[in-house]
């Protein structure tokens, strides 16, 4: 095995984008899961993949598509919303559907839907860093407004209602925020990939940390190291990237699953 | 006499059609108002429409401009997994944690899913009483409590009523006997 390849300036910008999608995924993943809608991160994950390939036999850049499909798909998301989970299985499977059959019926698409299922991380560069690098910036500033709203909204549902806020807009700004993230993310490691860090490091910090901060703090942690060994196993082992990084998360998913049994 | 809290007037609620109503009340400053009824009876229904998630068919419903609403569920959210402490809970209402009554404070520090029911319906109340806001719904706050708890909650009820509102939905008769400076009959 070559370790100097790991530290080669050819997978700096790809590094970047995977670690920012480290850093996000995961902290967002808390406030997807404490609204219980982690299957809806799957469903507007598969919907951008979806429009990744519908979109890329016609039209270029892919990001750019990708990025209007997770806009619809948050739309849709918000109007299928009292529907719950139901709603969310169904925009999975047509978003699945919908990317296996566009991919058969062109050019192009078959080496796409391939990337999403894959991740293509090490093919990333300066369009995903700049806009992964927006994202960054625009969640830390802001995530102390956001957060104290998603909370207060999550426990206690009819304070903003009894208040005349019948509609807070920060619903509106936390789905658009996760659908365009998860965009970004199908495009650069895979839909599997990406929904595992939004699903697996919250999932093992909810049953462990002590409090909010801490398990936001506990959740990107788990996620950067898991980041950080798969980055280097699957180029050092020449595998695909997103398999390996699944493959990374469910390892420590374990050490939840063996607490429980303990 | 200054200008109540809340005032309802003539009021008719319900969802597709009229389930409760008319009622008129009011709820002044300092004052600790019951509302009972047998199950069914459109508490709930009366509550929806003061908060807005049922609808008004009839009459009116004023609060004094500027009052801040707290409001404590019936059914608060309580997930399997819910990492998130007492204090961190309070912060999110803006309730004194600080100033807890000793009832509360050893609630405070670990998760509050580690808590039983009764717990955390107490935590839930104080996260409204602790408020700084003006008037207060409580939603059947006894759910889950044993005798020992409702005893304490009685007491904050009345340590930390002055200066705002407080709207009690409950069935439970003797509760409020203790407690309110009104109450009011739902379906009489």
């Amino acid at each position: 095995m070559n370790f100097s390849l790991v530290f080669d300036r050819l997978f700096l910008l790809p590094f970047l984008n995977g670690l920012a999608l480290a850093l996000l995924l995961p902290l967002l993943g808390c406030y997807v899961r404490l609204r219980e809608e982690w299957l809806a991160a799957l469903g507007l994950a598969q919907a951008a993949a979806a429009g990744v390939v519908l979109g890329g036999m016609f039209l270029e850049p892919v990001l750019l598509i990708a990025l209007v499909a997770a806009a619809l798909a948050a739309a849709a998301k918000a109007l299928l919303a009292r529907s719950g989970n139901d709603a969310y299985a169904v925009m999975i499977l047509f978003g699945w559907s919908t990317a296996l059959i566009a991919a058969a019926n062109s050019v192009h698409g078959d080496d796409l839907s391939r990337a999403l299922i894959q991740g293509q991380l090490y093919f990333t560069g300066l369009p995903h860093l700049e806009g992964l690098a927006g994202l960054v910036l625009l969640t830390a500033a802001i995530l102390p407004w956001i957060s104290r709203r998603l909370l207060v909204g999550r426990f206690f549902p009819d304070m903003f209602r009894a208040n005349g806020l019948a509609k807070p807009h920060h619903d509106l700004v936390f789905d658009l925020l996760v659908a365009i993230t998860l965009a970004f993310a199908a495009t650069a490691i895979g839909v599997f990939a990406a929904f595992a860090l939004v699903f697996i490091p919250p999932w093992i910090a909810f049953r462990f940390a002590p409090g909010w901060k801490k398990t936001l703090i506990g959740s990107v942690a788990i996620a950067v190291v898991c980041y950080l060994i798969s980055f280097a196993a699957a180029i050092l082992l020449d595998q695909p990237f997103g398999p390996v990084l699944v493959a990374v998360l469910l390892v420590a998913a374990l050490g939840r699953l063996l607490r429980r049994h303990h | 006499m200054s200008e109540p809290l809340l005032e309802v007037r003539e009021l008719v609620a319900g969802y597709r059609g009229p389930v409760v109503g008319p009622l008129s009340f009011s709820v002044e400053p300092g004052e600790i108002v019951g509302l009972t009824g047998p199950n069914g009876c459109g508490k709930s229904t009366l509550l929806g429409a003061l908060i807005g998630t049922a609808r008004v068919f009839s009459g009116s419903i004023a609060r004094r401009p500027g009052t801040r609403v707290m409001v404590q569920a019936q059914r608060p959210v309580r997930l399997p997994e819910m990492p998130i402490t007492g204090h961190e809970l309070l912060r999110l209402t803006h309730a004194q944690d600080k100033g807890a009554p000793p009832t509360v404070r050893p609630l405070l520090d670990g998760r509050v899913d580690r808590l039983s029911g009764g717990q955390f319906q107490l935590l839930q109340v104080w996260a409204a009483l602790g408020s700084p806001a003006d008037l207060i719904y409580l939603d059947e706050p006894t759910n889950n409590m044993d005798p020992g708890t409702i005893e304490a909650l009685g007491g904050l009820l009345l340590a930390w009523r002055e200066q705002r509102g407080v709207l009690v939905v409950t069935h439970e008769h003797g509760f409020l006997d203790r407690l309110a400076t009104r109450i009011v009959e739902v379906g009489a």
